[in-house]
This record gives structure tokens, C-alpha cells and sequence, in this order.
């Protein structure tokens, strides 16, 4: 019943740790021209501008939308903002994609963006609540336990996580848009770097990064009359549970496992690992690839870090179903953004844009991401056919 | 497209401080009373929910993670946020339906603004260069918004005093009003000014509290065997954050949307107006093109009680529920975001 719709610009920013010439507004807006410009458009063709970023707080603005919308060409048009946590980017792309797959638009410009440099996000996520348990542990204090429980159970080896953090930096080597440009990384020195949270190091860890991505979603009828090749959307899918409670599966989330379902039977994908190309999966701390490989139904339940150590996620190791060709979470970390860089990622590999990172003849991706306590869940496949 | 139905609405008392109940304490009588309203148990017997809050009400990032505890969502759910007005959180559910991923939809928005000093806080929306350094907060902005309208003569302070006298009157009719009354314009005409112009009845009052409504296909209304008004237009649009670059004696972006959601397609016997403050009420009438036969905020509107995030849902939710009560047959919704009135949203509702 949904219309189609398709991915016909995409926009990034450069990633780094301070992007210190420009404003927000103009670091939005950079993205946003960069995907008008991709898609050979005008501010006059979008119907509508759909922004998305993690807490305001980042920033310390409330709503910065309404600050944005001169800068996104936006005055006169609907303008929505998402927020679902770290998994916003996705959130936003798929609430940006059923504003024309609703039959109600034709063309719409979706932003995503996090300038981390303006504030503190550690203090951000940190600060306490009456009534509520004051973890002040930040992200990977929370995650951590959870990896050694993961750990405990697969009796995975420690240089699995160490393995993803290689393989994701010189796969960002490959990048020139992604922060952390490490080509000659090596395990060792990955070892070796200094342990935050036992058992993720400093280099298993993703950066804080400003940056913004954008993408044009267009309609059935305007895609075909783009200049540059489509994503088509096959499936777009989000869950959601609570961060606590009895009997909760913390390793790997019902949600997600719910998620990756529901967004397969759209796409009609059977075998994830067989059916897909490659995925741009949330992974910004390095134990996530192995646990999102099992949740996500590309290995059996405690397998997933054999993919990793066998080289099958490694665009260098020409594996079969190479995840986060882009460098991913653990490169570049707008978190903001990050979701949607997923998504947007696997629209360019579908689209075989993606420059030196492209997997080559891709014609269906994962796009995917996940916030909160690993509880928000977004996902979306796009495929270089209709169907 | 697929018509839509607004099946079931409730709102919590406006309080000016809800003391040691927390957003989770606010959300959940509400959601409860809205889905046995319908008479289904929980989050899983609709297909997508949608919420509207602001982290800095709460002054902690993710405010809105508590909300999918107060939904018991296990087993998972379908699941979004805006940060923005609940109001618009309808506008994501709509989407959802009309594209066919969802049959029904639990909507729901919470504010407890009490903690902190609301206008301050809420200066921090706008531009962080030029703007928010000035801390020129929401009481500020619609004084300056005021003086522009009574300067171009399209109003006078007495038909300002006449909105807060008749939002009281009506009040006495809302049980979740939180100030009303009987008071003449002279009275309020001899109050002293509060921010020239602006005399404090002519400020919405400071409020705690939420509110949920559930919406769902004509099909699945009919399904579960309740009456419903019919959304028959919905449309939002955004204008220039600049102050110095609108003519704020207009709301341009609100004419915009009730165009769109077809507001002059018939008679509007009533129009929920979200009006923060007096002389917007008189702005936004203009802008939806309302005539005097139109009963304007007969809940008393914001002015009796404003539920950060929830107030722009209620609007809509006021309507409806005066049409499945039978009492009319076609109303407007209006909600607004952002100081003097920058963004807003347009709902046309209809008897089934």
C-alpha cells in the first residue's frame, strides 16, 4: 500500500572532532546542498525538511530546528524532529521516507547532524535524576558489562573485538569523509592502547565527532527522472523496549531481534548473510559487530565472532558479507547523525557510489541502528531495483 | 488516502506543580484511561506509538525513555519520539497509517515543567550566537510580538482582556482547567502590566501533566465498535526563526497549514486555538480565517492550563471528543511550537 520511494541525494560532511569554521547552522546546511547538489536539485524542489539528532543537550539548545530552518530552506514548509536516542539518524530516515511513501509529499529533505564540540556529551548523558539510579558511567560503562556477558557465554576470544576495531579503521581508511584515518593500525597496537572499561580499550571505541548528513527521498515518478541511481527503499522497520526489566535479554535485544524480522519479510530477504550485500551496522564499540552479527541473523546464536576472526565482515579479507565499509560508528560518531550515516551508506553502496569502499556489484543493503540502553531499534534496506 | 479516526482522548488535571510524581507517575493514568476507553490492555493492541516531550522540562537527556517504561512495552513495540509538541507526534501516526505500516496508534505527551523556571528554560531555544546569549525568554518574545500588534491597531488591550475573560469563563466548564472564573475586562483592564504589554492573566499559567489519545483506521474504529471523529486534514509549516524577518502581526505558516488541511472547506463550529498568550489568540483567528460564529477555545484553551508538549495534542483531543459527544459536527485544531508562534499545526475534524 506504501508508496515507493527512493534515496536520490546523499550529503555528508567531513567528520572530525571540531568543525571549527562553521556554525550549526552551517554545518547542517553543508550537508543539506551536498545532497540537493548530488541529486542536481534546488532548495524550491524539497516539500518538506525532517531534522534529527540526539539529545539537545549536546549542544545545549532546546529544539534547535526552529533555529535551523532559515538555514534548511525550510520557512513555509512542514518541518518535524525526530529524537529516539541513538538510533535517531535511523529513526529520522525512516519518519523522513513515510512522509513520501504516505502518498502525502513527492520530494523531502531529511538532516541529521551532532556538533559534539559545543558541549559535553559525557556530562549530557550523566546528569542525575530524582527518583532514578545515577549510573554515571556514560555509554561504554553501560555496555561493557553486557560484553563480558556476551564473552562468558560464546567463550569468544579477546582478540575478536580487537579484530573489528582493525578492520573498521582500515575500511575509514578507505573514507575520506570519516574522522579517524588510521591505514596503518595494527592489532598489537590495538592491544596495547589503554583499557576504559574492561574488556573495551581505547581504540575499541568510537570518537566524539561534529558532522552532518542529509538525504534527498524522492517518490516512484521523480526517482526515475533522477540524474544518479536510486536506493530504493525495500523495508524500513523500528522497535522498542524498556531499558530495564525482569528477565530482560540484554545481549541480544528482542527488539532487535523483532526489528531485523520485520524489515527482512519486506525486503524478502530469507538469509541475511546470503541475500545481502554488505550492511552498515551501529557498532561504536567493537564487541557490538559479533553480538549485532547473531541478533541481526547473519551467524547462529554464539557464532558471530567466528565471522569476524574468519575475515567474512572485512572488505580487506574479502569476506562475503563485508559490514561497515565506510570505517562505521567506530570511525566517525556524529551521534546524531550516526544512524542515518548508516543508512545513507548503504544507499551509496547500493547506488555503487561509495568510492573506494564500494562493495562491488552491491545491490541490496542494511542499513541500521540502535540507541538508548540497545533498546531503539531502526533499520531500513535499500536495493538498487524496485523490487 | 485512508481516512482517519480519532477514537479515544484523555488529558490529566493542568497542575501548577505535580510535586514528587514523576513523568513516568504523570504518563501512566493517562495511557491506562485512554486504552480502556477503547477496550484494549496495552501498547501491544495498537500497531505504533508516538510521543511528545522535551528533554530540558526534565533537565536530563533521553527524558523520553522513561515513557516506553510507563507503556509496559514488553513484549517490543513500534515506536517513535518527536521532541516536539505531542501534536505532531499525531502528524508522524498519520503518516504511519496513511502509508499503510499501521491500522492504529497510541499518541502521547508529557511536560512537568515545575522544576525549572519555564520561560527561562525556554529561552534557550533560540539562535545560540545571537539570541539565546540575550536569554530572551518566551514572555519577552510575545511582549515584543504584542506591542506589534497593538501598534499596527489590529487589536486593543480590552479585546485582549476579553480573550483571558472568556478563556475563564469557559474554564468553569474543563474539570482539568487550572484557572478559571468569572471576570470582567475592566477588572483585568486595572491589573498592572506585567511585561509592557502583556499583563500576567494575559500569560498562559505554568502546568504539569500529559495526555494520550488513540487513533486508528475508520475500518478498526468500527472494528472495536466506538464512535470516533473523522481527521479529515492535518498539515504543519515553519517560518523564519528571525523575529526581525516576520511581520508578527501574521501568522503566515498557520495560514499556510489551514490551507492545506482545508479549514474553509465548511463551517467551523468550534476551533481549539493553542494560544500561549491573549493577543495570539486574536492572531491566530485571523490566520485560520474564523468568523464570530465560531466558538473559539470553549475548554478555555491554554490561557486555563498549558501542558508543555501535551497542550497542541489536547487542542485536537478537545475537538474530537466534543464531536463523538455528538455536540458538533465539524471544529479545528491548532498547535504551536516555538517562540511567537514560529512553527504551527492545523487539524480539521469531522463527525464519522
Amino acid at each position: 500500500m506504501a508508496e515507493l520511494a527512493a534515496v536520490v541525494g546523499i550529503g555528508q560532511t567531513k567528520y572530525q572532532t571540531k568543525h571549527k569554521t562553521v556554525s550549526i547552522a552551517g554545518l547542517v546546511r553543508d550537508a543539506a546542498l551536498k545532497a540537493l547538489q548530488d541529486a542536481e536539485l534546488t532548495w524550491d524542489d524539497i516539500d518538506a525538511v525532517i531534522v534529527g539528532k540526539a539529545p539537545d543537550m549536546f549542544e545545549g539548545m532546546i529544539m534547535p530546528e526552529l533555529y535551523l530552518t532559515d538555514a534548511l530552506g525550510c520557512n513555509g514548509k512542514p518541518m518535524l524532529r525526530v529524537h529516539t536516542a541513538g538510533s535517531v539518524g535511523g529513526s529520522t530516515a525512516i519518519v523522513a521516507a513515510s512522509y513520501v511513501q504516505s502518498g502525502m509529499f513527492k520530494r523531502i529533505l531529511t538532516v541529521t547532524y551532532e556538533k559534539q564540540s559545543e558541549s559535553n556529551a559525557m556530562w549530557a548523558l550523566s546528569n542525575a535524576q530524582p527518583f532514578s539510579v545515577h549510573l554515571n558511567a556514560g555509554a561504554g560503562g553501560f555496555f561493557a558489562p553486557i560484553i563480558r556477558e556476551y564473552m562468558r557465554r560464546t567463550k569468544a576470544p579477546s582478540d575478536a573485538g580487537i579484530k573489528v576495531a582493525v578492520k573498521d579503521r582500515l575500511h575509514g581508511a578507505r573514507n575520506p569523509l570519516a574522522h579517524l584515518q588510521l591505514p596503518n593500525i595494527t592489532m598489537k597496537e590495538v592491544e596495547e592502547s589503554p583499557m576504559l572499561w574492561e574488556p573495551l580499550r581505547f581504540l575499541e571505541s568510537c570518537p566524539s565527532s561534529d558532522g552532518a548528513c542529509a538525504m534527498v527521498i524522492a517518490n516512484e515518478e521523480l526517482a526515475a527522472q533522477s540524474p544518479k541511481k536510486p536506493a530504493w527503499i525495500r523495508g524500513a522497520a523500528m522497535r522498542s523496549e524498556p531499558t530495564m526489566y525482569a528477565g530482560r535479554e540484554e545481549v541480544s535485544p528482542q527488539a532487535g531481534i523483532d526489528c531485523a524480522k520485520d524489515v527482512y519479510a519486506q525486503a524478502g530477504i530469507s538469509n541475511p548473510r546470503k541475500d545481502l550485500d554488505c550492511a552498515e551496522v551501529y557498532v561504536p564499540f567493537s564487541w557490538y559487530e559479533p553480538m549485532w552479527l547473531e541478533n541481526l541473523g547473519f551467524a547462529e546464536k554464539g557464532e558471530g565472532w567466528k565471522l569476524t576472526l574468519e575475515g567474512a565482515t572485512s572488505l580487506d579479507d574479502k569476506g562475503d558479507i563485508p559490514w561497515n565499509c565506510s570505517g562505521g560508528v567506530l570511525c566517525s560518531n556524529p551521534i546524531g547523525a550516526s544512524g542515518m550515516i548508516r543508512f545513507a551508506e548503504a544507499a551509496r553502496q547500493v547506488r555503487g557510489d561509495a568510492g573506494n569502499h564500494q562493495v562491488d556489484g552491491a545491490k541490496l543493503a542494511l542499513g541500521h541502528a540502535y540507541g538508548g540502553g540497545a533498546q531503539f531499534y531502526a533499520m531500513w534496506v535499500v536495493g538498487s531495483e524496485k523490487a | 488516502m485512508r481516512d482517519i479516526a480519532i477514537v479515544s482522548f484523555v488529558q490529566s488535571d493542568c497542575v501548577r506543580d505535580a510535586g514528587a510524581l514523576n513523568e513516568v507517575e504523570l504518563i501512566m493514568p493517562v495511557i491506562r484511561k485512554v486504552l480502556d476507553n477503547v477496550g484494549i490492555q496495552s501498547a501491544q493492541d495498537v500497531d505504533f506509538t508516538c510521543s511528545g516531550s522535551c528533554d530540558y522540562l526534565q533537565g536530563a537527556a533521553f527524558a523520553f525513555v522513561l515513557g516506553v517504561d510507563a507503556l509496559g512495552a514488553v513484549p517490543p513495540i513500534k515506536e517513535s519520539h518527536v521532541e516536539m509538541d505531542a501534536a505532531w507526534a499525531l502528524y508522524e501516526a498519520v503518516l504511519k497509517i496513511r502509508m499503510g505500516q499501521a491500522d492504529s496508534a497510541l499518541l502521547y505527551g508529557f511536560g512537568k515543567s515545575s522544576p525549572g523556571e519555564l520561560p527561562i528554560v525556554l529561552s534557550q531555544q533560540l539562535d545560540p550566537y545571537y539570541l539565546s546569549p540575550l536569554w530572551l525568554d518566551t514572555v519577552s518574545s510575545a511582549a515584543l510580538q504584542a506591542r506589534a500588534l497593538l501598534d499596527s491597531g489590529k487589536a486593543t488591550e480590552a479585546d485582549m482582556a476579553e480573550v483571558v475573560a472568556r478563556s475563564r469563563k469557559n474554564a468553569k466548564s474543563n474539570p482539568h482547567a487550572q484557572l478559571k472564573g468569572d471576570v470582567s475586562v475592566d477588572e483585568l483592564l486595572a491589573e498592572p502590566t506585567y511585561l509592557s504589554p502583556l499583563r500576567k492573566h494575559d500569560c498562559c499559567p505554568i502546568s504539569d501533566g500529559a495526555s494520550a489519545m488513540i487513533i486508528a483506521t475508520v475500518e478498526k474504529a468500527k472494528e472495536w465498535g466506538k464512535p470516533y471523529a473523522v481527521l479529515k486534514g492535518i498539515d504543519h509549516r515553519i517560518e523564519s526563526h528571525h523575529f526581525g524577518a516576520r511581520d508578527l502581526t501574521r501568522s503566515v505558516s498557520t495560514e499556510i497549514a489551514a490551507k492545506a488541511a482545508g479549514v474553509a472547506d465548511g463551517p467551523v463550529e468550534v476551533a481549539e486555538i493553542y494560544a500561549p498568550f491573549s493577543h495570539q489568540e486574536i492572531i491566530l483567528k485571523k490566520a485560520l480565517g474564523l468568523g464570530d460564529d465560531t466558538v473559539i477555545n470553549p475548554s478555555g484553551g491554554v490561557l486555563a492550563g498549558n501542558q508543555m508538549m501535551a497542550s497542541g495534542l489536547s487542542r485536537v483531543g478537545e475537538v474530537a471528543n466534543r464531536i463523538i459527544k455528538g455536540e458538533i459536527k465539524r471544529g479545528v485544531a491548532h498547535a504551536t511550537s516555538g517562540h511567537a508562534l514560529q512553527q504551527n499545526l492545523v487539524a480539521v475534524l469531522e463527525g464519522a
